[in-house]
């Protein structure tokens, strides 16, 4: 505690006060973010050069930036949510079917992804809030019934034909001045495809709602103490079954990204997005124990997490499963580091 | 309603699996009155409260609430802030993460959206008002205690409220903020605010309250005005019988004067731990029984539990009978036949679900070690014994601890530590949060187990508990160890005086 | 205001248990009632499930058949698993999602251990029991693992095991340089499937000798007092000298060696692994027989015994679900509603509205008088 602060004309604090755990770690995740990308350009040069490479991370993870955005929220609120990936991978299923077998069109396909991600919010999110279950073992059921309902819609992966929605899935939107020469000379302009621009307009809505609405302050207060909160007069049953909603129906959402992307239903699809959301929820700066996290800090962590991936296979590690093991390594070293910085900081409270 | 009434409750019920903790309470609360809860701990204030502000749901009585048509309906504290009802509680209520001016405004502005300059302004205007020294942008958790009891107090007066609940709001405030605190509820009152003030504190009650009502077991005793109603009584109206069990325990306590020649059992010096107290020196003989005083936060827990090895001893030195020894864990003290009975009953002491046997063997068992259980003929003979011993109220031994009464879970944990036939013995608050009989009983038994030879450390909040039982004491001040009283210096006066540390100026 | 209405009754007397209210509250009700559930439904639709024949199997010799045998003889993995989870739930409050990685792993390196640097190998390089022991060594180093996260960086422990979770399969892959070694030497399967001249399956007897061990564990060690104290206060275990980040830890060693034991049964059964199909799935499982078993997923107090039973209703689930062509990739879903429905009727909200529900005739009979 600084002591004798006094406030100047302008009813302004002189001293400045510390950090809060939020932007504590939100400033660790972008600065790791740029220490690792500018290491790569640095000695791996090359492709991570070209500022293509960089928007291919965008590209590729459009999905993955909007279900970690999810992640985080439940987070915040202090739950967890393991079945974004199995939910993406339903989507893009039952997207598919409907593209290729019952003539749907795109209205459809976007009203599907929200549709099931609603139904799995409304009922997980009940489960959780109302019936005080742990979300952890909701959400695997969750998992495991979105899973087996991906094998029943169809076993087979579908390739997806329909013109409408290839013409959508194409389009290439030209990020001005990023563009380089290629090796003809002919200059090929940097681009990004609309998953990332729908993607980065979820990303600054919800860092404005969690920012400055009532209901992204609750999120953090429930996080912090639930019972405090209910104190306070906050909704918490309310507040908790609103951000497994809003999850879900982002995990739909990142579910028609990644149909977008990819253009394919595919018992594969999605797998381990589960993961690689909490891993970058985590890298992020949102903390397991909740009320504390940020979605521009997430953001970053898809980010930081895909960088490394990339660093690894162009370093020769490019079977498969080095993927996984990244991943849960990232996931391993970050996880230890907030327990040691929130070990450290109670043990210097008392 | 009745005329002047801002809150009636009548005829409330609260029942917890297997205790009847509020039964058919009225309780009125006049504008502009400053009205005290008392009764001992377990007599239902707490509960009562959690009633009306929609914490726990009542099972039976109604609420009535000027303002507001027929019987109120408050279903969560939301309801009850809607209702203007706003409360500070005896836990801090507030959320860690967030910051000191969120706070303040979290739950109760109208409006979706945030303006947080606005807010920011606002919190600081009010906590500059009341001498609040933090900043409305920092995050709450590293304010220290006293602090964010301020900043809930400053958040419940800054609400348009009609009643506003203090429950226990003075246990971690200091002097000046307390006489701040009564400063305030004296403005509010005079807003015609009704105010329902619970406080330990009986001093504090005789100099801002106007009415008290008494709760005991769940019951309503009676409400009273001040003036009608002396301190005597009030203690006899809280505890139900006449103080003659307390005069008769004093008599007694001439016996704990001890040989003062006998070797000491243990010796520390300059023992220091991570929980951040000064070094220290204590020693304690063989049938001695001294004591910590000084206020909450002065470090006397944090002591005993050095010497216990409960938290990580960084420095010093520890002789158990003239031999060097070093204790870094429990098992080390306990292996020394220290025995430890923590402060915090709940969280430290009991282990809930676990049945009344398994809590009474537990020590012992971890003394034996992992490869020698206790038979379950044994255990059940040890349990039998000490229920018998210590008259244990539980309906059986293999009742889960935790549905025993504060009392009765203090008397298992005495009984643990007692089957580990222990050489010293460190009781830390044995007696907080129990009813006045086994209080008594406890302080029975420690004059009874240092005749016996044991030696004992008591540590009591209460100064005449302390005065009753020990022989010597270690006066704590700011986490350092200030004075040592022994003999005629054994005076509340003087006591209170190496506390507050008078002498020194 | 009216004058206060003093209802004479507000003393609520708790009307006399049921002897229905008191079988419920039996920990060991839910699996016990599911079983005869399972049991009634066979019995009705095809009382042929439960009949048992002799058959000869590929070596010729006459062993029995027959579902109830497949139900003994399948639960095995996932009964030896649930003893390990249930000590872990009981410890730490959670449960170890990577146990079915893990399982992985240790099979990986039993066949790695036995197969050489063989991709298809047709004698054993080294005594089984020896490829074995380093196999449940490998397994505990992961528990430990595991168990350091928990314990000593508290980590809750479902995200702290994600982390094998996601990354088991791989090193499993890894280990084998991602071949898929084959062990031909029939006195490997003898594990996972017939000993010669035994009509019973192995495992069931692996199984029940990993039931009897732990059975002497908590009869002649304090593992169980242990485990449940540190499970429902740590702190107060601490005080009394327990060290409960040890115990902690401990159980997930313990969970580790029980792994590697379901991972050789599972291996021994085909002599060959699949990375990412062995034991899929069978986290979920050990999870489910836990619950079922009546242990509260949060920790604390445990019946063991509670969670072997669970572990085996829940094994004739499947196989009734597989006799009803419920094809094995959709199995996760009607599990997945399994689980929702346990929860959801065990959660202490749901109980208490179930209580309460016999209860408010009379309650509303009361209110309108």
């Amino acid at each position: 505690m600084p002591k004798g602060i006094a406030l100047d004309k302008q009813g302004r604090l002189k001293d400045r006060v510390a950090m809060t755990d939020t932007n504590l770690l939100l400033t660790i995740t972008v600065v790791v973010f740029f220490i690792l990308y500018l290491s790569a350009v640095f000695f791996l040069g090359g492709s991570f050069a070209k500022p293509q490479n960089f928007l291919n991370i965008l590209n590729n993870n459009a999905s993955l930036i909007v279900l970690s955005c999810g992640m985080s929220i439940v987070m915040i609120t202090g739950g967890i949510d393991i079945s974004v990936g199995a939910v993406t991978s339903l989507v893009c299923m039952v997207c598919a079917v409907n593209l290729e077998q019952q003539g749907g069109n795109m209205l459809t396909v976007i009203l599907i992804g929200l549709g099931i991600g609603l139904a799995f919010g409304v009922v997980q999110g009940f489960l959780v809030a109302h019936l005080g279950i742990q979300p952890f073992i909701i959400s695997l059921a969750g998992m495991f019934f979105a899973k087996g309902m991906t094998t029943i819609v169809s076993k087979e992966p579908i390739r997806v034909t329909n013109e409408g929605f290839l013409a959508v899935k194409d389009t290439r939107v030209i990020v001005p001045g990023l563009g380089s020469p290629n090796k003809l000379g002919v200059y090929i302009p940097a681009y990004v495809e609309v998953g990332v621009v729908i993607a980065l307009l979820v990303v600054v809505l919800l860092f404005c709602m969690l920012r400055w609405t009532k209901l992204g302050r609750a999120f953090y207060a429930v996080g912090g103490n639930n019972q405090s909160a209910n104190m306070l007069g906050i909704n918490v049953r309310r507040t908790k079954f609103l951000a497994h909603v809003l999850c879900s129906l982002l995990a739909g959402l990142g579910g028609i990204l990644y149909f977008l992307h990819v253009g394919s239903g595919d018992v594969a699809n999605g797998a381990g997005d589960e993961m690689n959301a909490i891993a970058s929820s985590i890298i992020g700066g949102t903390l397991l124990t909740g009320g504390v996290g940020n979605v521009v800090g997430t953001f970053f962590g898809v980010l930081s997490l895909n960088t490394i991936k990339r660093i690894v296979s162009s370093l020769g590690f490019d079977e498969a499963w080095w993927s996984n093991i990244t991943v849960a390594g990232m996931l391993c070293l970050f996880l230890v580091i907030q327990s040691i910085v929130l070990l450290r900081k109670n043990t210097s409270k008392q | 309603m009745q005329e002047g009434a801002v809150l009636e409750m009548r005829g409330i019920c609260k029942y917890f699996p297997g205790v009847r903790a509020l039964q058919d309470v009225d309780f009125t609360l006049r504008e502009g009155e400053i009205h005290a809860l008392m009764g001992e701990n377990g007599a239902g204030k707490s509960t009562l409260i959690k009633v009306l502000t929609g914490v726990y749901p009542k099972d039976g009585g109604e609420v009535r609430i000027r303002g507001v048509e027929g019987a109120a309906v408050i279903r969560s504290p939301q309801d009850a802030q809607n209702a203007g009802i706003s409360t500070v509680y005896q836990e801090i209520t507030l959320c860690p993460n967030l910051s000191v001016a969120e706070n303040m405004y979290i739950g109760r502005t109208k409006g979706a959206v945030t303006n947080w300059r606005q807010m920011n302004q606002g919190a600081g205007r009010i906590l500059s008002s009341l001498g609040i020294p933090a900043s409305p942008t920092q995050q709450l958790g590293t304010c220290s205690i006293a602090v964010q009891q301020m900043v809930a107090i400053a958040r419940a007066v800054d609400m348009e409220c009609k009643v506003l609940i203090l429950d226990e709001p003075t246990s971690s405030l200091d002097e000046q903020e307390v006489v701040k605190l009564f400063g305030l509820m004296r403005d509010l009152k005079a807003k015609g605010v009704g105010i329902i003030f619970v406080t330990h504190f009986l001093e504090q009650v005789y100099e801002v309250c106007d009415r008290i009502t008494v709760l005991r077991d769940g019951q309503l005793v009676g409400e009273y005005v001040i003036e009608d109603l002396p301190r005597v009584q009030l203690v006899s109206k809280m505890l139900g019988k006449e103080l003659d069990d307390m005069a008769d325990i004093k008599g007694e306590s001439g016996g704990a004067a001890i040989s003062q020649d006998g070797a000491p059992v243990l010796e520390a010096t300059e023992l220091c731990s991570n929980a951040g107290i000064k070094p220290f020196d204590f020693s304690i003989r063989k049938g001695e029984v001294n004591g910590f005083t000084g206020l909450l936060g002065s470090g006397r827990s944090e002591c005993v539990r050095a010497i216990f090895g409960a938290d990580h001893v960084t420095g010093g030195a520890v002789k158990m009978d003239g031999r060097e020894v070093r204790i870094k864990k429990p098992l080390d003290a306990m292996k020394q036949g220290i025995g430890y009975l923590p402060e915090d009953r709940k969280g430290d002491g009991i282990v809930g679900d676990l049945s009344v046997r398994e809590n009474i063997i537990l020590a012992y068992q971890v003394m034996k070690g992992f490869f020698r259980p206790i038979s379950r003929a044994q255990a059940e003979a040890f349990a039998d014994n000490y229920i018998e011993l210590l008259e244990i109220k539980t309906a059986s031994a293999d009742t889960p601890i935790k549905s025993l009464s504060g009392g009765n879970q203090q008397k298992c944990i005495l009984a643990r530590w007692l089957l580990t036939d222990p050489k010293y013995l460190i009781l830390d608050e044995p007696t907080r949060g129990i009813d006045i009989g086994t209080k008594i009983e406890i302080q029975k038994l420690v004059l009874k187990l240092a005749e016996k030879g044991k030696s004992i450390t008591f540590i009591s909040s209460e100064i005449d508990e302390m005065l009753r039982t020990c022989s010597r004491l270690i006066v704590m001040r700011d986490r350092k160890a200030v004075g040592e009283l022994t003999g005629e210096d054994l005076t509340q006066s003087k006591i209170m005086a190496t506390i507050a540390g008078g002498d020194e100026q | 205001m009216t004058t206060p209405v003093k209802n004479p009754e507000t003393q609520v007397k708790r009307p006399d248990e049921s002897l229905f209210k008191r079988l419920t509250r039996q920990q060991l009700f839910i699996p016990v009632a599911a079983l005869i559930l399972l049991v009634l439904f066979n019995l009705i639709a095809d009382p042929s499930f439960f009949a048992i024949s002799v058959k000869e199997n590929s070596l010729g010799n006459p062993v029995l058949s027959g579902n109830i045998i497949s139900v003994l003889d399948n639960a095995s993995e996932l009964v030896i698993l649930a003893i390990g989870m249930t000590l872990v739930t009981a410890s730490s409050g959670g449960q170890d999602i990577s146990v079915g990685a893990t399982m992985a792993i240790a099979g990986s390196v039993i066949l790695r251990m036995v197969c050489g640097n063989e991709v298809s190998a047709n004698t054993m390089h080294m005594p089984l029991i020896l490829a074995v022991l380093i196999g449940i060594l490998v397994s505990m180093v992961f528990g430990a693992f595991n168990g350091t996260l928990v314990a000593y960086f508290k980590i809750q422990p479902m995200v702290a095991t994600l982390i094998m979770f996601t990354a088991g399969r791989s090193i499993a892959a890894w280990i084998n340089n991602n071949q898929l070694p084959i062990m031909n030497d029939i006195t490997f399967k003898y594990a996972g499937t017939f000993l010669p001249g035994i009509p019973i399956p192995t495992p069931v007897f692996i199984t029940a000798l990993v039931i009897l061990i732990f059975w002497l564990v908590l009869k002649f060690t304090t593992l169980g007092l242990y485990t449940q104290s540190v499970g429902i206060n740590a702190n107060s275990s601490r005080l009394n000298g327990l060290d409960p980040k040890l115990i902690k830890l401990l159980t997930y060693v313990i969970l580790g060696v029980c792994v590697a034991i379901a991972g050789f049964i599972r291996v021994s059964r085909s002599g060959s692994i699949n990375y990412s199909r062995i034991a899929e799935n069978i986290e979920m499982d050990a999870i489910l027989a836990v619950a079922l078993g009546g242990n509260a997923l949060s920790g604390g107090k445990f019946n063991i015994y509670g969670s072997i039973l669970g572990a085996y209703v829940i094994q004739f689930l499947t196989t009734t679900l597989y006799k009803y062509d419920v094809p094995s990739t959709a199995l996760p879903a009607y599990k997945a509603v399994v689980v929702i429905l346990l929860v959801v009727l065990s959660a202490p909200v749901v109980r208490e509205k179930l209580a309460s529900m016999k209860k408010a005739p009379a309650k509303a009979a009361k209110e309108v008088s």
